[in-house]
């Protein structure tokens, strides 16, 4: 983790912090396959999660890796907080600071927010769960967790060196894309965005990928082919013209998941828009490692809180 | 230097002053010289000019600059609608500690400017402030963009300025019919540069940085196409056109370019966009963000590039104050805003690659024309002028400390920050409002 304490990009990391995260993770998939998967790691912790925007599956993935740490954990949800009330963000975060809690794992529609709670927060962990568009870090370690632990042992000194990775969809408005670009590049491997121009980044400057517009000519050569979410308010920003048209060109249909080599594998970061970036056989797929991710999700947050708040314990006990 | 006053007695303001031991610098050159004010009124300037009548207030003025007051062409002062920004009073003293004897008061305010009424509402908030305070009026009924407000009513009452600042005059019909309708008035419209539609939705400069901090931005042709088009409007009407805060360095070719082609047409740029960049959003503070936004390495050059080269005519600051709670928010959330009236000055001096007195160029006696006020600012410092003064210590060096701003807002993207150029006194029509770097009332 960060000198910090924090979690708030994965470029916090680097490559060695990335692979630190993997080695514990792969001790919580363990404990979760125990007939009680619980550890006293984080006993006397209390975890809040702070989540300004709606997402029951990063928020649950989140309170379940605490949970089974032993913290205690507290749901701040905005729907139902004083920030309908008018509070100002800083005002909601300071309260809670206040009430002597040990980590906030937070999710914001605003690009930044994590940064910014940090700093108005000094004394407790961030995890940034998610902010805007910008970065999505848990994400990215489970993706980057999921991939090593299906492919054979890389054929390099980092886990992910030689592997080439597609990165399909809206990079644009992903979040997803910015982390995992980051850890997978981290990691060694090769990235390629394919996306149609209008939901790309303005500028790629400094970014370690390479862009392709041709989805059928780009799968061919992949090992990893991880398709983003569509979000159905892109048609009515002239990003695109229709569903159907998006689908026909760069949705992973039946028929091109065929132009997939043996073995590669077919990633979501979820919820699945069935039928639009993906197709549902194709999501359900023996290549298809989307569960997986859900799976391993637990197991990389669990080892992300205990990294910040619990080095130290025996995890054996 | 406070005065004794008798208790009892009504204050009066001390009016006669003597202004000793400095370089007098205004549009004629530079000299040594004291400067005997007597009664508001400059009556002697130069080597020997004695040493007034007995309750002459003497203002040090050892090895510093003596010029004429700074000219801000672009202050908001947020009253009437949002005093818990800034009022009236409160940045008037902003802009007498940062040397500015007249700002220009924009107006959207709330309700906007755009009235006879509202115009003598805050002429009347303005007579208690601590410098000249001009108001401009707005193009359009509540600025937006539908109709033509009452420009000759507002002008019947001295307004010089008009603008809808905060945004720009999107339909190129209306901006033009407004530029036919001034053309008679002896006024100036001022735009702000922005095509909203192509803006929309931008919270920082649309390139590297906001791509990679995952922050929408608006590219640098939305303010360029509103450039672009205000030439031509300006070309089609033959009324001059000031164009507010350029901040990209195709608006600077353009202005260029539009000059030499003879165009009346006049533009200014602020302190930030003349050496801040959008790398500075990479942290997510919000004091950073502002309209139009901070842009790129090759776009300040291109500003300084245009001060220097008089494509640009002015540094106006664009002060911008905004209560802790507007900006203690998510980035895209945050109101765009920097507050400048007391740093203009010292960054101008500290950033720019240009003597002192062009910088004083570019901040008392070029913008005092633009705004109309040369009658009474940016005046040769000679006698039977008008008493509205500056004395800076152009090599005193200070570090810029949010809590220690007169204004009412901190939103100072400078803190911390060590400036070379300080204001030491400030007189206002013969009124010494600030000595010694401190606010008299």
């Amino acid at each position: 983790m960060s000198a910090a304490g924090h979690l708030l990009s994965v470029a916090d990391l680097g490559a060695d912090g990335i692979e630190e995260v993997m080695r514990v993770t792969d001790s919580f998939v363990e404990v979760a396959s125990r007939a009680i998967p619980k550890v006293p790691a984080l006993r006397g912790k209390t975890v809040v999660s702070l989540f300004f925007e709606d997402s029951t599956r990063t928020r649950l993935s989140f309170e379940t890796a605490a949970r089974r740490l032993s913290a205690d954990v507290m749901t701040f949800s905005a729907a139902s907080s004083s920030v309908n009330k008018g509070e100002s963000l800083r005002d909601t975060v300071e309260t809670i600071e206040a009430m002597g809690v040990d980590a906030l794992v937070v999710r914001h529609a605003g690009s930044g927010v994590p940064w910014q709670v940090a700093g108005w927060a000094p004394s407790v962990a961030v995890v940034n769960a998610g902010d805007g568009w910008h970065e999505h870090p848990t994400q990215a370690l489970l993706d980057c967790y999921t991939i090593t632990r299906a492919r054979p042992p890389a054929d390099g000194p980092r886990p992910l060196e030689g592997a080439r990775i597609a990165i399909v969809g809206d990079i644009r408005h992903s979040r997803v894309a910015r982390s995992d670009v980051l850890a997978f590049a981290a990691l060694g491997a090769e990235v390629v965005l394919v996306a149609p121009p209008t939901l790309l980044p303005a500028s790629l400057a400094g970014w370690p990928v390479s862009v392709s517009h041709d989805l059928d000519a780009t799968l061919p050569g992949v090992d990893v082919v991880y398709v983003l979410r569509l979000q159905r308010e892109r048609m009515t920003e002239a990003l695109l013209p229709t569903l159907r048209e998006y689908t026909a060109t760069f949705g992973l249909t039946r028929e091109r998941a065929r132009l997939l080599p043996e073995g590669a594998l077919i990633m979501h970061p979820g919820p699945v828009n069935r039928g639009v970036e993906i197709a549902a056989e194709v999501a359900d797929a023996p290549g298809s490692v989307i569960t997986r991710q859900v799976a391993n999700g637990v197991a990389v947050r669990m080892a992300v809180l205990y990294l910040l708040l619990g080095s130290g314990v025996d995890l054996a006990a | 230097m406070p005065r004794d006053l008798a208790p009892g007695r009504p204050l009066s303001r001390p009016r006669n002053l003597l202004i000793r031991g400095g370089t007098l610098v205004d549009a004629t050159g530079s000299r040594p010289g004291d400067l005997l004010v007597l009664d508001g009124v400059v009556v002697s300037a130069g080597p020997r000019v004695g040493s007034g009548p007995a309750g002459t207030v003497v203002l040090d003025a050892e090895g510093a600059l003596v010029a004429p007051g700074l000219v801000d062409l672009h202050t908001h002062l947020r009253e009437p609608g949002r005093e818990e920004a800034e009022t009236v009073e409160s940045g008037s003293r902003a802009a007498a500690v940062g040397g500015y004897t007249a700002v220009v008061a924009m107006p959207n305010t709330e309700p906007a400017i755009d009235s006879a009424a509202v115009v003598r509402h805050v002429v009347g908030l303005a007579e208690g402030a601590l410098c000249q305070v001009a108001v401009a009026g707005a193009i359009t009924v509540g600025r937006e963009g539908r109709a033509l407000a009452p420009i000759a009513e507002m002008a019947a009452l001295g307004v010089h300025l008009f603008t809808d600042d905060g945004t720009g005059v999107q339909d190129a019909r209306l901006m033009r019919r407004a530029l036919e309708y001034a053309s008679s008035l002896g006024v100036v419209l001022a735009e702000h540069c922005e095509d909203a539609s192509l803006a929309a939705g931008g919270h920082m400069h649309e390139g590297e940085w906001s791509s990679r901090l995952g922050i929408a931005g608006q590219p640098a042709e939305a303010e360029e196409l509103m450039v672009s088009r205000d030439l031509a409007l300006c070309r089609l009407t033959g009324t001059p056109v000031h164009l507010l805060h350029l901040s990209t360095a195709g608006s600077v070719a353009l202005v260029r370019g539009a000059k030499a082609s003879g165009l009346p047409v006049t533009a200014e740029a602020t302190p930030h966009h003349l050496c801040l960049t959008d790398a500075a959003v990479a942290g997510y503070d919000t004091v950073y963000k502002v309209h139009p936004p901070l842009r790129t390495d090759a776009d300040v050059a291109a500003i300084r590039a245009g001060l220097a080269d008089g494509t640009i005519d002015a540094i106006a600051t664009d002060h911008a104050p905004h209560a802790r709670e507007a900006k203690e928010v998510p980035f895209d959330q945050a109101a765009p805003g920097m507050v400048g009236l007391e740093t203009a000055l010292a960054v101008a001096l500290t950033e720019l690659d240009l003597p002192p007195h062009e910088v004083l160029a570019l901040m008392s006696w070029k913008p005092a024309a633009i705004a109309g006020l040369a009658a009474r600012q940016g005046r040769p410092l000679a006698a039977g002028e008008a008493a509205n003064i500056c004395v800076v210590d152009p090599a005193e060096e200070w570090v810029v400390d949010p809590a220690r701003l007169v204004s009412r807002s901190r939103n100072t993207p400078f803190a911390g920050r060590r400036l070379r150029g300080r204001v030491r006194h400030t007189v206002a029509d013969g009124e010494p409002v600030v000595v010694a770097g401190e606010p008299q009332r």
